[in-house]
């Protein structure tokens, strides 16, 4: 372990509940009758769709080819026919493209392409291109294309790789059984993605309430010449920039990204997925994901396929026991609400979480006391109260010059407001609304 | 394949709750925070009963009823729905009876509790919206409309169940040389009932730290300006000037510095801006105390640093995470 990781300034303590299943093993799930891949997965340009109605595929096989260079191709999450190409709830609540397969049972293989099982003499290059083809995109949330991240633009040195396990969600354990149980696949990702961007080591942050995770990498991690950090537990430990500042003590410039301060970022779940990319030439079809709370009978961890209905998913956990309140995407700080059960599980989801009745309260936002927690909790340094104020009075020029756009929108204010104003959700309009260039004089 | 169990009961979506994240909140409301800091009033409370008996807590209980009653029969007549279960009003009354004197008439009391609520608070919106610190508007107001009143202090005495119409003079208000700190300590002083027991206001104040609902640097740094300055003046005219400890110990310094400054809604909400404040507070108290015509100052320099802290705020803007300034050149 290297030296004392830095502590970045505000955060919150919210209880984790991560016990509901941090003991469960990853569990396979079984195969579906249809599976509804949503098309667009990443951040960036939308891929264009190679199949129509009627045609068959294998497990593996090619859906949609990447639309650009800021686009991931999507592969098909079991064999069968393409039933239909229709519309889905997506994760937003707006319905968008998917491709429903009708799977046909046999769960036949057919990937485009082959294991890569030299990876230690391999060409870089062709490494980085069998991660863009095999469509890997950022699977802590983001959904950002990986093969974009290793390729920095010109004038720009990577000079640090750091791989996120700080899982510092509430509820979510995916991440954690992955580096308990796949300690080995983790850190060759790593040590892949290393080698890619022509380094020598590459640094895993873990949180420290998962000293069985940081046992289990470090045993492996020697052998790779990986290290693994251990992070005290802070929310949002896990966002980029706070990250990069405990493990570098580098500030990311607001505005800016991990490149400008040479550092790449990805998580654990991806170094996984480069993993089976390489080594076993498997697409990013599938992914662990945490099917957690209290509403559950069995919650869990399980190795879901992409397209999976989130109903499916619950039924993997026993159903229910009562109506939850929610249901969320998601960790409950930054997951996103749902109205629908047909959502299905894409690249990025960490976690289908149920929140019960008695764990939300349907608050009223009352008068902001000005009592000051937002500000000391804020990891931005930002002053979520006075921007409020000034959103509250539709001045979105002044919520710009205090900084709103720095908010990286991981809910700390609003989890500690005892007023329960909606800080986050006032920023996440003001940013639109500044990005849309509306802005009126007050 | 999977096969549909009929035990297996899926959530009805309809009855799905859709809202933006986060989806935990915290536990402090607003009417934890207030009880909290009645809490934390608590040991300076029972001295001030201890000191001056049934007086002490009918000034207490009617300052409390008269603030709630105020601030519930203002949102009847504004049509608002009810506030006074936040607890905000029954902290402004307790606060208000502790910057009384322990005889002072029952009018005085209902009058301070309506000029704390409608003309303190509920005029500017109420809870959030007032400047300045609704108490201290009442103080100050009662102070100018009846100084006889409210410059006289009954002498306490530890255990009496009732005073005696014996009054005594504050600290403040004696010659130098007259005062023992260790009276003032435990609160055998005059003065109103919060101002009589330090020790207990210390203990109260620790507590509000303890629990981070005050910012501690707005007592330490108003109470070490004044202990400064009223030093440098002791120092320079002994014969003239009380020492600063007589200073710290004395009037309202402790119950302003610990909970009247500290108020929440009228002081900064940065912690550099709780420095300035802090300093400004003070600064004004020893101005006021050492040259000015009235003997106490803690609650003008309150008031008149709340004014500023519009101003305060929005000179300690901070730079967010990774700021960088904007290279010359740049718009």
């Amino acid at each position: 372990m290297s030296d004392k990781p830095r502590k970045f300034k505000g955060g919150v303590h919210p209880n984790d509940s991560k016990a509901l299943s941090s003991r469960k093993a990853i569990k396979e799930a079984p195969l579906f009758d249809s599976y509804k891949v949503i098309m667009h997965q990443n951040i960036g340009a939308p891929p264009e769709l190679v199949v129509k109605k009627g045609d068959t595929v294998k497990k593996g096989g090619l859906l949609a080819k990447a639309g650009g260079f800021m686009s991931v191709p999507l592969h098909a999450p079991t064999s069968g026919t393409i039933k239909a190409i229709d519309k889905v709830p997506g994760p937003t609540g707006i319905s968008v493209p998917c491709i429903e397969i009708t799977s046909d049972g046999e769960d036949e293989w057919g990937s485009p392409f082959e294991p890569i099982s030299d990876w230690q003499t391999a060409d870089p290059a062709e490494l980085k291109q069998r991660i863009w083809d095999a469509g890997i995109v950022g699977m802590g949330g983001a959904g950002f294309p990986v093969h974009v991240k290793l390729s920095p633009p010109e004038g720009k040195t990577i000079d640090t790789l750091i791989i996120n396990g700080a899982e510092c969600e509430p509820y979510l354990t995916a991440d954690h059984r992955l580096m308990l149980e796949q300690a080995e696949e983790v850190v060759l990702g790593v040590a892949i993605l290393v080698r890619i961007l022509g380094l020598k080591t590459g640094v895993i942050g873990v949180e420290n309430n998962k000293p069985d995770a940081i046992e289990a990498l470090n045993k492996v991690a020697g052998k790779y010449n990986i290290t693994v950090q251990s992070l005290p537990v802070n929310y949002p430990q896990g966002a980029e920039r706070q990250l990069i500042y405990s493990i570098t003590g580098r500030e990311v410039p607001v505005g800016k990204l991990p490149m400008d301060v040479n550092c790449v970022v990805q998580n654990v779940a991806t170094a996984a997925a480069v993993t089976e990319a390489v080594l076993k030439g498997q697409p990013s079809i599938e992914r662990v994901t945490t099917v957690t709370g209290k509403p559950l009978v069995d919650p869990g961890n399980w190795k879901l396929r992409i397209g999976t209905p989130i109903s499916k998913t619950i039924e993997l956990a026993g159903g229910i026991t009562e109506q939850p309140a929610k249901l969320l995407l998601g960790g409950p700080m930054m997951g996103i609400a749902q109205s629908s059960l047909d959502v299905t599980v894409m690249k990025n989801t960490s976690g289908v979480l149920l929140i019960a009745q008695d764990e939300v309260s349907q608050y009223t936002s009352e008068p902001c006391i000005r009592c000051g927690r937002c500000v000391d909790c804020c990891p931005m340094q930002i002053l979520p109260a006075t921007i409020s104020q000034a959103v509250e009075n539709k001045r979105f020029d002044w919520a710009e010059k205090l900084n709103v756009m720095a908010c990286i929108e991981c809910g700390s204010c609003s989890y500690s407001c005892p007023s329960h104003r909606p800080l986050n959700q006032q920023f996440k309009r003001a940013k639109v609304e500044i990005r849309a260039g509306l802005r009126k004089k007050g | 394949m999977s096969e549909e169990t009929p035990s297996i009961q899926l959530p009805d979506p309809a009855k799905l709750v859709v809202s933006n994240s986060p989806h935990m909140r915290d536990k402090p409301t607003i009417n934890k925070i207030m009880f909290t800091v009645v809490a934390a009033m608590a040991p300076a409370l029972i001295a001030a009963v201890l000191f001056f008996g049934l007086a002490a807590l009918e000034v207490l209980a009617l300052c409390t009823v008269s603030c709630v009653l105020a601030e519930e029969g203002w949102n009847k007549l504004m049509k608002r729905p009810s506030t006074w279960k936040d607890g905000s009003a029954i902290l402004s009354g307790l606060l208000l009876g502790m910057n009384l004197n322990a005889g002072a008439p029952w009018w005085i009391c209902v009058l301070g509790g309506f000029l704390a609520m409608i003309l303190g608070k509920q005029l500017y919106g109420g809870l959030g919206y007032n400047p300045f610190n609704p108490v201290l508007v009442a103080r100050v107001g009662l102070l100018i409309g009846f100084p006889g009143i409210m410059t006289t202090w009954d002498k306490p005495e530890l255990g009496a169940m009732a005073i005696d119409g014996v009054t005594a003079a504050t600290p403040l208000g004696l010659a130098p040389g007259e005062t023992f700190v260790q009276d003032m300590l435990l609160g055998n002083v005059g003065g109103c009932l919060g101002e009589t027991s330090a020790l207990a206001l210390l203990v109260g104040g620790a507590v509000l730290i303890a629990c981070k609902l005050i910012k501690w640097e707005v007592p330490l740094a108003f109470i070490g300006t004044v202990f400064v300055i009223t030093g440098i003046a002791h120092v320079m005219h002994p014969e003239v000037y009380h020492s600063p400890f007589v200073h710290v110990l004395s009037g309202g310094l402790l119950l302003g510095a610990f909970f009247m400054a500290t108020d929440m809604v009228t002081s900064p909400m940065t912690h550099k801006g709780a420095w300035i404040f802090g300093f400004g507070c003070g600064l004004i108290t020893s101005l006021i105390r050492l040259w000015g015509s009235y003997p106490e100052g803690v609650s003008f320099a309150i008031l008149f640093m709340n004014a500023l802290v519009p101003l305060i705020d929005r000179s300690t803007i901070r730079k967010p995470f990774g700021y960088t300034a904007p290279a010359k050149g740049e718009a």
